[in-house]
């Protein structure tokens, strides 16, 4: 079967033990007549073989960018790409348009946020599917339909047959994110994207997309991304966890890690401020004052200090750089990271002085998003 | 229910609003007709916020827009304060919508683009408020003020000029500047991000306790329902599953709907353990031809030969919490059992 994907065992053991992709200094900027808009400012980050890596981030934070930057589909005139992305030993972004249309589909493949608009409203399913796998595999026209059916039952639509040769609009939202996974998967990826796979999706079709996503990842033994706006949704399902901030990584650790003892303030604030079905009703949530940064002018030094409970005046000046955490792999950019001696005390300190941000994150004021950002005599 | 009956509505003198066998019916031509919403009824205390959830397509939002009689429903009372809505007639339903207000899913396109935000809060007095420009400027600053926007600085700008989160504040302040006695906030926070969507939250309660609002509030994320509703209601295709006091119904859901809504949340927490059985659950069957008996039974694990026959009818669990579920989760005292006919 060629949708057998990789597999463990072909690999030798260096390989098994390298990281699938590099990712080292990648900046995305794209030139607009407001100025450079610095989607992506400099992202350093590996991903083994065989596992998941979420990025996790508001609105503008970067993270579509990021992904759509490593795959080279930013194709706009106005995009400035530097850094170096290496995949498998090659670097992605040296490669020419021609040489990335082989590496689309075989070597790594995106499923997007919009079941709706990805698929092509005036084709059948049928030869959505079969178009790449015939161009990519050189097999028979009769061939690729068979694969198709076949790929159509394992992501768990019922009767393939008949699917084949339906139109998009014939089918639920959740059934078409079910046939982009399977356009994905056609031609036996290596790496998975995972774009919001499952934002426009009711509750229960996310949980059915993301139990299936996960099921196909450990049979086909991808390495994969899921970029996500929602905690919730990569907490159970990842290694390792990456959250962005104004085209920054502000803090990434293993996912069990991230959750027992976060570091940088914004992944604090994040968690947070969601309602959670535990809590009693009417509870009060600690809300992030301000809003998610211009990526034109972003902020100087951290680039959260304006809206961060713990800023001090060092936070407006200088730029934390990424640190490491003493448990392995955790990293985070913050100069007084929560749970630390100088943390507290810098809280302390805002508590004291009545920094509204503060207040608002102690859940004693009710946060605008026009509260200024400096602090008392900073 | 996906069933019918009133069990769970209460007294006609400590509501404000109370809705019995609300129909919305949409003719699709042939003949064919989309029952939204079939025969649902529910109550409202003053001051109270009772949230509607359910998976898109479930009717919550042509509920919400059925009390309003946008467009009026097929049938059914809908009765504020004694009166009942769907008998008046346009002119005095018209008058009657001060008193009724809606806050809308997108906050931006909700803005007229073209109008200065003094002049889209002031907007709701030009027709039914002093006809004096200060006298209404007076009262939108006041509104501003309230929802957290500066008055003298959003005046002359335009809504473009605005955040999402900032654009909602000012479609809050346009609800609330005629004093209505209820609001219908329609998905108001499925658009904004999470950190500005828990300023919204707690901003709609600050409102609430000051103002004495009373909200139904519309959505799909049962975490931000549960942590701004006294009451929920669950709607499975047309027809209310299950009616209960919040905190009673997330600890102990009656209806194996309201279960798997509740198992699909995605916890923050990697300590939570996932239910990772994979199925071919195919979501909402058609509204067009909705299925006999319980309308839940095509995707329900305890579904047989009554849910196919019967339409269960509301019952009560305990004190605030009822269901109407032939096979609930959780025992029903055979003397509190009451089916009609």
């Amino acid at each position: 079967m060629p949708t057998a994907g990789a597999d463990a065992t072909r690999l030798t053991k260096s390989q098994q033990t390298e990281p699938l992709l590099v990712v080292e200094g990648l900046k995305t900027h794209f030139a607009t007549p407001n100025g450079l808009v610095k989607a992506v400012d400099g992202v350093s980050l590996s991903v083994a073989r065989g596992k998941t890596l979420g990025v996790v981030g508001e609105s503008g934070s970067g993270k579509t960018v990021l992904s759509r930057s490593i795959m080279r589909l930013n194709t706009a005139g106005n995009v400035i790409t530097h850094g170096r992305v290496s995949y498998d030993g090659e670097d992605l972004l040296q490669e020419s348009p021609k040489e990335m249309r082989e590496i689309w589909g075989v070597e790594m493949a995106m499923v997007f946020q919009d079941p709706m608009t990805s698929l092509n409203p005036v084709v059948r399913v049928g030869r959505q599917m079969t178009e790449h796998i015939r161009h990519h595999l050189k097999v028979s026209k009769s061939e690729a339909a068979e694969t198709a059916i076949e790929l159509l039952r394992s992501v768990r639509i019922p009767e393939p047959e008949a699917r084949f040769s339906n139109y998009p609009h014939e089918m639920s939202g959740g059934m078409r994110q079910r046939v982009c996974i399977a356009i994905a998967l056609a031609c036996g990826p290596k790496m998975l994207f995972a774009d919001e796979p499952t934002t426009a999706l009711d509750v229960t079709v996310q949980h059915q997309i993301l139990n299936l996503l996960e099921q196909q990842q450990k049979d086909r033994f991808m390495t994969m991304i899921m970029v996500t706006h929602d905690l919730g949704v990569v907490a159970g399902r990842t290694d390792e966890i990456a959250v962005m901030y104004a085209g920054k990584i502000a803090e990434k650790a293993p996912t069990g890690e991230l959750f027992a003892d976060m570091r940088h303030p914004y992944t604090e604030s994040l968690l947070r401020s969601i309602p959670k079905i535990n809590q009693p009703k009417h509870t009060r949530l600690a809300a992030i004052s301000g809003r998610p940064p211009d990526l034109i002018n972003p902020p100087s030094g951290c680039a959260f200090s304006p809206r961060c409970p713990y800023a001090q005046p060092k936070c407006f000046e200088q730029t934390p750089p990424l640190t490491a955490a003493p448990a392995p792999g955790h990293q985070y950019a913050c100069w007084f990271p929560v749970g630390s001696p100088e943390g507290n005390q810098a809280w302390e300190t805002n508590m004291a002085a009545g920094r509204l941000q503060t207040l608002a994150a102690a859940g004693e004021l009710n946060a605008t998003e026009d509260i200024p950002a400096t602090i008392g005599g900073g | 229910m996906a069933g019918s009956g009133k069990a769970h509505l209460r007294a006609k003198e400590e509501t404000l609003l109370r809705v019995e066998d609300l129909t919305v019916e949409f003719p699709v031509g042939r003949g064919k007709v989309v029952h939204a919403v079939s025969g649902i009824s529910f109550d409202i205390k003053r001051g109270e916020t009772l949230g509607l959830v359910g998976e898109s397509g479930c009717g919550k939002s042509t509920t919400g827009r059925g009390i309003l009689q946008l467009p009026r429903p097929t049938a059914g009372s809908v009765i504020l304060d004694g009166e009942n809505l769907a008998g008046l007639s346009n002119e005095a339903m018209r008058q009657k919508r001060t008193d009724l207000q809606m806050i809308f899913q997108d906050p931006v396109s909700s803005l007229n683009p073209r109008r200065t935000v003094g002049e889209v809060v002031a907007e709701p007095l030009e027709v039914w408020g002093p006809a004096n420009k200060d006298e209404q400027w007076a009262k939108v600053s006041v509104m501003l003020d309230a929802v957290g926007i500066d008055p003298d600085v959003a005046r002359y700008k335009h809504p473009h000029e605005f955040s999402g989160g900032q654009c909602q504040r000012i479609s809050i302040a346009r609800a609330l500047v005629l004093e209505p006695e209820l609001i219908i906030c329609d998905e108001p926070v499925s658009a904004l991000d999470v950190s500005v969507q828990a300023q919204i939250l707690n901003m709609l309660e600050d409102l609430k306790a000051e103002y004495g609002l009373t909200l139904v509030f519309i959505a799909h994320d049962l975490a931000v329902v549960k942590n701004i509703s006294d009451r929920v209601a669950v709607m499975y295709l047309g027809k209310m599953c299950e009616v209960s006091e919040s905190d009673e119904l997330y600890a102990h859901p009656a209806h194996p709907y309201t279960q798997l809504l509740l198992t699909s949340i995605p916890m923050p927490d990697p300590l939570v353990t996932i239910d990772r059985q994979l199925s071919e659950d195919e979501g909402l069957p058609s509204p067009i031809n909705p299925p006999s008996g319980c309308r839940f039974r095509t995707r329900c694990p305890f579904a047989d030969e009554i849910c196919e026959r019967v339409e269960p009818q509301m019952r009560r669990v305990n004190d605030d919490h009822f269901v109407a579920c032939h096979h609930p989760l959780v025992t029903i005292e055979e003397s509190e059992v009451t089916i009609s006919a």
